[in-house]
């Protein structure tokens, strides 16, 4: 028999149900994300990713079934979660150093400082928002989220706003960041090619459930020149845009 | 451009004021040259020596200093309630419920309009005065708080939910900074209604302040008098637009 490494889990659903109204958004949806793996979620506009990812932050209730972490039941916001927002959300009014340390205690600008030294910002941090790229937006972002020091970080599209090169940029920023603080991280994404580069593990969505979990066997950092790394991605576009022409071709 | 770097400061300063400047020397240029009739328009001249006339009695700065007496403690009154109501409405359904339609019921009557009945409740001293004062600043002030507080950023507030904020620390780091724009636009409205209010109640009840000032002169027809209270009024108006673009300034840094 093989020799599994020990893994603790740390992230489980169970026959997760969410719907609003008349319409299901997630209907049975199962998975187990383990302490400090990367997964990438992906999926067409309007499957469900990030309703998924908002319900494992706390911020909606499901309707059915159950989210553990840490074998605890999720029942309220997830207080070991970051979560990064594809529109940033910074505060307007306050200077990027004061974003950074919401919701830390009074004393900690020293930490806040440390963090946007992590993300390459730290000569900004007088700076308000408006005076920011939106590249260097989602930066402080990033340093907000991990400057909590989070076991989880959640990312909602984070990139999506942004241009191609930027957006290489930061994958690799917060890939870099991901390794040398090992936390567990879900990244939700329409953008097939950035899941490849950043995850251990992608997962369609597809009706409400699992469709498709593809484990990604590269070498960190990740080489978009690697001959692997385009059949991973073939892969996964060829399931997702294959189930699309049976459909059309049924209607 | 017509106006070079160098001078464009001081330009920006003097422009504002060249066609007050203007106005004022064909004001005084026609009263010398006799069509301006002293009945009808008295001259610049005559309505300063009229202001250091007054000056020189008192009689000037208690008229002024009673009518900026009750401009602020109306003010203050009216726009504390205002505000406590537009806050605790905007952040709580359950007073929203109970009070938002009563509100808008009587946000509707011209306030003037109960001069009477405030003549006949409080008789023509103080308390009538500040009660109208208070009553005309009170809505826009609700209406601002109100309305800028329900349409701050809701991804904003649940961003601050998901990074721990909650209460108070959710309400002055988000929410007020929030609304604090619309807040500002209602305190410069009602900073006008402020003066609209008490001119119209001292000209109609008092015995003393700016307004009585002027109904007064009007009977002796001291015409220089009449249009010294006018030109309070107007400079008094500026002020309070002073103040109330520094404290934008202030306050909405961020959005410069």
């Amino acid at each position: 028999m093989k020799v599994i490494p020990e893994q603790k889990e740390h992230v489980l659903l169970k026959d997760v149900q969410k719907g609003y109204g008349d319409r299901t958004v997630l209907n049975g949806l199962e998975l187990s994300i383990h302490k400090g793996e990367f997964v990438a979620i992906v999926g067409k506009s309007g499957c469900g990713k990030s309703t998924l990812l908002r319900l494992i932050a706390g911020l909606e209730r499901l309707n059915e079934g159950v989210i553990r972490i840490n074998d605890k039941p999720l029942t309220q916001l997830n207080e070991h979660a970051r979560i990064m927002f594809q529109d940033g959300r910074l505060l307007p009014w306050k200077r990027v150093i004061d974003n950074v340390c919401i919701g830390l205690a009074k004393d900690a600008k020293a930490k806040a400082k440390i963090a946007l030294r992590q993300v390459g910002l730290e000569d900004r941090m007088k700076e308000y928002p408006a005076k920011l790229s939106g590249g260097q937006k989602q930066r402080v972002a990033l340093a907000r989220a991990l400057v909590h020091d989070p076991s989880l970080l959640l990312l909602d599209e984070p990139l999506g706003a942004l241009d191609a090169l930027t957006r290489i940029e930061m994958q690799d920023l917060i890939a870099s960041l991901w390794q040398k603080n090992k936390f567990t991280s879900i990244l939700v994404t329409h953008d097939v090619e950035e899941a490849v580069a950043m995850a251990d593990r992608v997962i369609l969505i597809e009706n409400g459930k699992v469709s498709l979990n593809q484990v990604i066997n590269l070498p960190r950092p990740r080489q978009r020149t690697h001959p692997a790394f385009s059949m991973y991605l073939e892969e996964i576009l060829g399931r997702i845009m294959d189930r699309q022409q049976k459909k059309n071709f049924v209607m | 451009m017509l106006v070079r770097p160098k001078g464009k400061e001081a330009a920006v300063k003097i422009i504002p004021w060249c066609i007050p400047l203007v106005l004022l020397s064909g004001w005084q240029l026609l009263s010398w040259a006799g069509a301006l009739p002293e009945r009808i328009l008295p001259a610049p001249t005559k309505v300063f020596q009229a202001a250091i006339g007054l000056v020189s009695t008192g009689e000037l700065f208690s008229h002024v200093s009673i009518s900026l007496t009750r401009a602020l403690a109306g003010f203050l009154i009216g726009g504390i309630i205002g505000f406590l109501f537009g806050l605790f409405n905007g952040v709580f359904r359950f007073a929203d419920l109970v009070f938002d339609t009563s509100i808008q019921m009587l946000r509707n009557i011209p306030h003037l309009a109960l001069i009477p009945l405030v003549i006949l409740w409080f008789g023509i001293d103080e308390t009538s005065k500040i009660f109208l004062v208070a009553l005309g600043v009170l809505f826009p002030v609700y209406i601002n708080t109100y309305h800028g507080i329900k349409s701050v950023d809701k991804s904003l507030i649940e961003m601050g939910r998901a990074y721990g904020l909650k209460g108070g620390a959710l309400f002055f780091n988000v929410i007020l900074p929030g609304a604090m724009s619309s807040i500002l636009v209602g305190i410069r409205f009602s900073l006008g209604v402020m003066w609209l209010t008490l001119i119209v109640a001292e000209t109609i009840s008092a015995h003393s302040g700016i307004g009585y000032m002027a109904m007064n002169a009007r009977e002796f027809m001291q015409m220089d008098v009449i249009v010294l209270s006018i030109v309070l009024y107007a400079l008094f108006g500026k002020l309070s637009d002073v103040i109330a673009r520094y404290l934008e300034r202030r306050l909405l840094q961020w959005n410069m």
